[in-house]
């Protein structure tokens, strides 16, 4: 799916060295796409007023390279933002993603470009997943032409509208009837796709969720609710902001799944039975459980609220490239080797695309009055 | 001399509740009409939404009671039997859900239509309105259009108390990425209205609960189905000589010779000013409040482009700095009546010292 996409060297035929990794044939199979590799969750899924989904899943030795490679092009694109930023290159607010990516990954393999995806501003990796490329996002972080949003908008206003994503938006809990007016769009004009409006475990308490679940419950709009739960509203601990923090449940008579969200499976697992659900039966939430290294945003440590223990604990027993890791070198898809050397050339193509994003000039100073409107009208 | 017509306070009406009335002055306009045809406002509105869901199958109608109460005014009479559900939503009492599955439809491409009962409700979906259509155009570097109305009554009714009179026009005209109309006639609200819906830009569409019974002649253009009026133009109702009068809305309807703004923004800062330049007095009117007001933003735009024109300072006629009360002679004064409008006209007209001078 993605990798097709990606301007990449990974891709390039005839590139010595790792590049022809993943069109070699693997040690353990002689087709990549048939062999059938059987995993199971981490944990199985709890369902709320639903029947969850199984936990074993098929999967092939491509789709679990394309995995790694995926998220691995991700967390290195959000390590070297924060690099970019405390070099001032990216200014104002920098949300970063780095632990969560198997949502935006598991999430992407379960689904299509024409099903749309909304979000808010920690939305980097899930733009990425969209189809957008690393010079695109570079650019628009460090306010340039190239930029996905031409330098206007900046780290949280991220679209990709032909890749089905709607934003990048900076006011909490908007993008949830936003998220539900897709869906009604959707189903207006009676197309066989969803929506997934994504959200935090801050957002999950706003008003305007409830309201847009309520209308999407009784309209059975094809809306799935993602909450993605990092545990934490910038400083505020779940347990200081919700009565109850099951957010699967919150949705009281709309059905919900709590999912491992560190487990790229899992999100793919639950996001395809989500899928199939809301086409039939109206919305459902998904409860992401999932974790971010860095703090909520470039200015917040990360640490005044939690310890490092417990950041690094996450790390080391839950990572998600980790996790893809150890089954790719269980099933010797792939050496120990060969897995750093795709690590070398996706930190290779991130630094390239930094380059070329740092040669992008800034808008001309006309762009300032340009878009205010469809047709703009002269400038006074 | 100045165009002002002198109203008697009348009681009745086909759909205001109120005891008391301001009847604009329509009598003197029937001569403009050649067909002998006239229209309410409410039939102006329900016939241009008709006939835009009509030739669009993308056009659909949302909010309270739009259905099968055929409208809290009436305005959606009819559109649920022809055009069915799917398209004629009734939604919840949920301002700030509804806008924002409205403007997220938008997004994907529909136009939605969405109602708020009165604009007082509509700073519960405030955020969508601004943060969530008006801006993402320019966030998105014309990615992502919203070719969203949002509709509905604006401003004072009768008696119906502080926290349902305000008017709404100076807050989203304030907004760049909104285009804010605000109709007076039939004619006005026609043309707007599938102005506004076939924008591909945000639009907030402010009527009024007294003008929906009242009636203006309609020619056969302007009850063509294709009608439409251009959005940034105003009207110039009758032209003065002796003072430029602006207002929108209801107010049009005090003031014969009156520039009618049709659209607050864009501001048809050509044609106020040009007419400045002729009479060299300025009285703005607006329902409401004074500070940061329509006004104000007259004022100012006359003066940027106009200065050495104006032979009196500029008058602002306003609604009174309070909150609306309820018993009758107060929520009159706290209103421009027509009296206000005639003494801010003598002031501009025969003013020999500043305003500053006389205190």
């Amino acid at each position: 799916m993605s990798l097709i996409h990606r301007s990449s060297s990974l891709l390039k035929p005839l590139a010595a060295g790792p590049a022809s990794l993943l069109r070699r044939p693997f040690s353990s199979a002689t087709d990549d796409d048939a062999t059938k590799i059987t995993v199971e969750t981490s944990v199985p899924f709890t369902g709320h007023r639903i029947d969850p989904p199984p936990r074993t899943i098929d999967t092939t030795p491509k789709e679990l390279m394309t995995f790694f490679v995926d998220m691995a092009r991700m967390r290195r694109m959000e390590i070297a933002a924060d690099s970019l930023y405390k070099s001032k290159l990216i200014r104002g607010f920098c949300h970063l993603y780095d632990g969560q990516e198997a949502v935006a990954v598991g999430m992407e393999a379960a689904i299509t470009r024409k099903d749309c995806i909304i979000t808010a501003y920690r939305d980097h990796c899930i733009f990425l997943g969209r189809g957008g490329t690393l010079l695109e996002a570079f650019a628009e972080l460090m306010g340039r032409k190239a930029g996905c949003s031409k330098g206007k908008g900046g780290s949280m206003h991220f679209y990709k509208k032909n890749g089905g994503f709607y934003g990048g938006h900076g006011i909490v809990g908007a993008q949830v009837p936003l998220g539900c007016g897709l869906a009604f769009a959707q189903k207006y004009s009676k197309e066989d796709h969803v929506t997934f409006a994504l959200y935090g475990d801050g957002a999950a308490n706003q008003g305007q969720l409830f309201e847009a679940l309520n209308m999407a419950a009784l309209w059975d709009l094809p809306a799935i609710l993602v909450c993605e739960n990092n545990h934490y509203g910038m400083g505020t601990a779940e347990w200081r902001a919700a009565k109850s923090p099951a957010y699967y449940k919150r949705g009281d008579y709309v059905p919900g799944l709590k999912v491992d969200g560190m487990d790229v499976f899992a999100v793919k697992q639950a996001c395809k039975f989500a899928k199939e659900h809301v086409l039939k039966n109206g919305p459902i939430i998904l409860e992401m459980d999932t974790y971010r290294y860095h703090g909520h945003s470039m200015s917040d440590p990360g640490s005044t609220y939690r310890t490092r223990d417990e950041i690094s604990g996450v790390r080391q027993e839950r990572d998600p490239i980790e996790r893809i890791r150890k089954l790719i070198l269980s099933h010797d898809i792939a050496t120990e080797k060969e897995l750093k050397d795709i690590e070398k050339e996706v930190r290779k193509e991130v630094d390239e695309a930094i380059s070329q994003a740092k040669e992008s000039p800034m808008p001309e100073p006309s762009e300032l009055f340009t878009n205010v409107y469809v047709k703009d009208h002269g400038v006074e | 001399m100045w165009g002002i017509i002198r109203q008697k306070v009348g009681t009745g009406g086909i759909s205001a509740p109120s005891m008391q009335r301001i009847r604009p002055a329509v009598s003197a306009w029937r001569s403009y009409s050649s067909s002998g045809k006239e229209m309410t406002v409410r039939d102006a509105l329900n016939s241009a939404l008709d006939e835009e869901m009509s030739a669009d199958p993308k056009v659909y109608v949302m909010g309270e009671e739009v259905g099968e109460y055929q409208g809290a005014y009436k305005i959606t009479k009819g559109l649920l039997d022809k055009y069915g559900p799917e398209r004629v939503v009734d939604t919840p009492i949920t301002e700030a859900g509804f806008a924002g599955i409205g403007v997220g439809s938008a997004y994907y491409g529909l136009r939605p239509v969405i109602e708020f009962m009165t604009f007082n409700f509509s700073m519960q979906a405030i955020d969508h309105i601004i943060n969530s259509a008006a801006k993402s155009n320019y966030m998105s570097a014309g990615q992502i259009n919203v070719p969203i109305v949002f509709r509905g009554p604006n401003g004072a009714a009768a008696g119906v108390g502080a926290q349902h009179s305000q008017c709404y026009a100076a807050w989203y005209a304030s907004c760049p990425g909104l285009k804010v109309l605000a109709p007076y006639s039939s004619e006005d609200a026609r043309g707007l209205l599938k102005a506004a819906i076939r924008d591909p830009d945000p639009v907030v569409f402010l009527e009024n609960e007294l003008l929906y019974g009242e009636s203006f002649p309609v020619s056969a253009e302007v009850l063509d189905s294709s009608f439409c009026l251009p959005i940034g133009k105003a009207k110039i109702e009758r032209a003065g000589k002796d003072v430029t009068i602006t207002a929108f809305s209801k107010m049009v309807g005090y003031a014969l010779k009156v520039i009618n703004l049709r659209s607050i923004r864009p501001l048809d800062r050509a044609t106020i000013n040009a007419s400045v330049r002729k009479t060299n007095r300025l009285v703005t009117v607006e329902e409401g409040f004074a500070q940061h007001g329509v006004g104000a933003e007259i004022c100012t735009s006359v003066i940027e482009d106009s200065f050495g024109y104006l032979d009196a300072p500029v008058e602002r006629i306003s609604g009174a700095d309070v909150p609306t009360p309820y018993a009758a002679n107060l929520e009159r004064m706290a209103f421009p009546q027509v009296e206000d409008i005639v003494r801010a006209a003598q002031r501009a007209c025969f003013r020999s010292v500043p305003m500053a001078a006389a205190a």
